[in-house]
Order: structure tokens, then sequence, then C-alpha cells
């Protein structure tokens, strides 16, 4: 029997298998697709900070080096929000090889185009997993399994009752365009009632003539295709391109679960709903919700007791370094989906670019609840966020 | 009664799988639906992106 079966190798399960190694487990690593990493279902933007938690990224991973996000309100007037540090806009397909293999180096195995079809349980405790391999089921027993699947697994249903909920969602579609004509060094952000419901379009550049642009709005009658083809039918610097990749997915924006951890069992990363509820980046939050489930599963493993109790830590923590934080952004993204396209070009007025940096990370909300007060009608709302 | 999905139209990007309450559906090379699990309660029709999905009541 090896130590931990991860499933899923995407940032979350890379990171913790990573680490699990690192630290001497034996850790086998499942992925679902044939190609890890592809397709991708992602803009591909990152924060140039993220490698504080894994190093280096090197330069073949990146299509774009950028200054931070152009945030447009409705009326077209937009916010420069700068990163202390820039950010990059990847290619997901080669980081997320090279954070496998990063794993890999540490000592995980890891094996691609394997579909789990279910776990395993012994006496109340998850021990295992049934799969399959190149048409071959096979059955595989270990001491712990983490959860890394993503949202689109029901695995984590099975395990712990968790779903995302369709309010809590938003419906998103990309097209990565080429032949096109981009400003490649901010990504842009589009916000707007009827560009976006509750969402918004985004443009992340890969040079100045490819980019990923997308839409992710909420659930509702007209289908995120709708809105793209509008926004991309009113800019003749888009509409000239063409589409060269489709990506589609749902992306938790809400939702944050307060229980992680059953008997052998823990989930992380976007699977658990770690994702940025604001504008729904999820990789930084992965890698650090897989890399803080690495550390709590070594000493649980050291004692030889992987029992919910134990394990729980991890809520604990997770609550504690993140969850508090992405609560915030929570009230945030609830506040900011009810203000009219009229309210948001005030606010593009009333607010510094810097604040939007800090509001996406859940600080300084007080500063807007401040902002929005000044119109009587939004003062119960903005009581939201203080 | 009845769910169906429309295989040229889906891009299995596994939106459906996300938001299903009864973990009726999984993702494997295409969509699997268990009519054992499924309640047709819609919602897997509401939050796909590209219109794949026609559950009738």
């Amino acid at each position: 029997m090896i130590d931990v079966i991860i499933i899923g190798a995407g940032p979350a399960g890379t990171a913790c298998g990573k680490m699990l190694a690192e630290n001497g487990f034996s850790v086998k690593i499942f992925d679902r697709r044939a190609e890890i990493g592809s397709p991708k279902r992602c803009g591909e933007g990152l924060s140039e900070s993220t490698q504080e938690l894994i190093g280096k990224i090197p330069e073949r991973c990146i299509a774009q080096k950028i200054k931070g996000a152009r945030v447009y309100a409705p009326n077209g007037k937009y916010l420069d929000a700068v990163l202390d540090l820039g950010g990059f806009v990847l290619e997901r397909k080669v980081f997320d090889k090279w954070l496998a293999e990063q794993a890999i180096k540490a000592g995980a195995e890891i094996q691609s185009n394997t579909f789990i079809s279910s776990l395993i349980k012994d006496d109340g405790y998850f021990t295992g997993v049934k799969g399959e391999f190149m048409g071959d089921e096979f059955e595989e027993k270990a001491k712990m399994i983490v959860c890394a699947t993503g949202a689109e697994s029901p695995l984590r249903k099975q395990a712990l009752g968790i779903f995302s909920q369709l309010n809590l969602i938003d419906s998103c579609l990309q097209y990565e365009m080429s032949g096109i004509e981009i400003d490649s060094e901010f990504i842009h952000l589009y916000l707007g009632n009827k560009l976006a419901p509750r969402g918004y379009v985004w443009i992340f550049p890969k040079g100045k003539e490819r980019a990923n642009v997308g839409v992710g709005i909420v659930p509702g009658e007209k289908k995120p295709k709708f809105y793209l083809d509008e926004f991309i039918k009113l800019h003749p610097e888009l509409n000239k391109g063409s589409i060269i990749e489709v990506n589609a997915g749902c992306v938790p924006v809400g939702g944050l679960v307060k229980d992680m951890v059953t008997n052998g069992f823990l989930v992380c990363g976007e699977a658990a709903h770690h994702v940025n509820p604001i504008h729904g980046g999820g990789i930084k939050e992965a890698i650090g919700s897989g890399q803080l489930a690495a550390d709590v599963i070594k000493d649980c493993l050291k004692k030889n007791d992987v029992s919910k109790k134990t394990l729980s830590k991890f809520n604990d923590l997770w609550w504690e370094m993140r969850g508090k934080r992405l609560r915030n952004v929570e009230k945030l993204r609830e506040v900011v989906e009810k203000l009219s396209d009229e309210d948001l070009n005030d606010l593009a007025d009333a607010l510094k670019p810097e604040d939007l940096i800090e509001f996406s990370r859940g600080s300084k909300l007080s500063v807007l609840a401040k902002a929005l007060m000044r119109k009587p009608k939004l003062i119960m709302l903005a009581k939201n966020l203080i | 009664m009845a769910w169906r999905i429309i295989n040229k139209k889906c891009i299995k990007c596994g939106g459906c799988v996300s938001v299903c309450p009864f973990a009726a559906l999984e993702l494997k090379e295409n969509i699997i639906h268990d009519e054992k699990l499924c309640t047709l309660c819609g919602i897997c029709e509401k939050a796909c992106p590209v219109e794949a999905i026609k559950v009738e009541k």
C-alpha cells in the first residue's frame, strides 16, 4: 500500500504531491486528461508573487508578462491596477506539465489518462480508488486520498457532499484568438450588466496579436456565447481575428466549504472552491491549498492517524490563512453584483486604481463602502462591507 | 421526461458535473449520465455554457 493517492494533476494536486514526496512519502497522482494541462479551462493569468510558493517559473511557461489589470467601467473609463511585481499570462499546457515534472522530480508518480470511477471505503475510512487506465480497470490502495479534481467531479460530492450551487458559479466561454490587436501590457477586464451580468469580459494577451478572450456570467436566459460574440462584434480590433481554441467551464465564485476532510480523505483546490470569488482566479489559491494539505497530511501520516479529527487541522489552518479573506472577497462580489452600470461608472471616478487590487485581496473594503455611501440608495448595501 | 446531451455541442468542460446536486453526472470521454440518480432538476442545463443539455420534465 502506498501512502497517498491524489486525484487530479492540476496545480493543487501536483503542489500537494510534490511536498509529500519531498517529505519521503510515496505518492501517486492520477489525472483524467490524456494530456496534463489540456484542454485548459482558464484565462491563464497569474500574479508574479505566486513564485513565492513554487520558485521561478521557466520562461517557456510564460506567454506574456503584464503590469497589472486594466479595469473598464461600462462607460469605457478605465483604471490601471498595477501590481507591484506584475504578473504573467501563462501557457497552461506548458506550465501544468512543468508543475507535474517538479512533483515527479521530488519522487511522486503521475499517471495521466486515468479515470477514477469510485472511492473505496473500509471501516469508515477512505482507503483507495477504483479506476480505468487505457481500458483496463484497476484498484489502488493508500493510507490517504486527496481529491484535487477541480469542481468537475462527483467524487467530492460522494465523499463530502460538496457540489457547486448554480447561483455560486460563473458560466464561462473563452476563445483563444489570433490575428487581433491588443495592448499587451495589461490584462483587460470589462464590467457591465449588459456586457456580462455579474461577471466580466476578459482579454488576456499572449503577445500583441493573440489573446484569451472570454466571458463569465451568472447562469441565466442567455448563454455566455451570446455575450462573448456581442462583445467581439463591437470591437474591430478583435473581430478581424480568428478563433484558434475554444474553452468553456463553470468556475465557483463562492460557496466556501467549512468541512474539507473526513476519515482518510481531504479535498483541496478548486474542488473545495478555493477560488477568488471576485475574479475567479484559482491557480495560486490551488497551489497554496495543495501545499497546506500536504503539510497537514505529513503530520497525520507520521502519527499514523488520518482520522477526520486529526485531518481537520486543515480546515482550521485554511480558514485562518485564506478562508476569512476569501469570505470577505465573496461579500465584495455579493455587493458588486447588485450595482447598476451607472453605479459602476461613478465608482470608476471615485476609486483609485490601487484600491481595486486591495479589494480583490479582501482588504480595505471600507474604502469601497465609503464611496458607495455617497449615494443614499446604496447605504444599506454598503453596510454589508463593514 | 428525459435528460439529453447534444454531443456535437458539448465541449466536455464538466460544468454540469460541478453543479449536479445528486452526483448523477461524470466526465469521462463524454458526459456520463446516471438516470437512477438524476431527478431531472435541470440545474445542469442552466449551468451549461454551450447549450448542450436538454432536460424535459
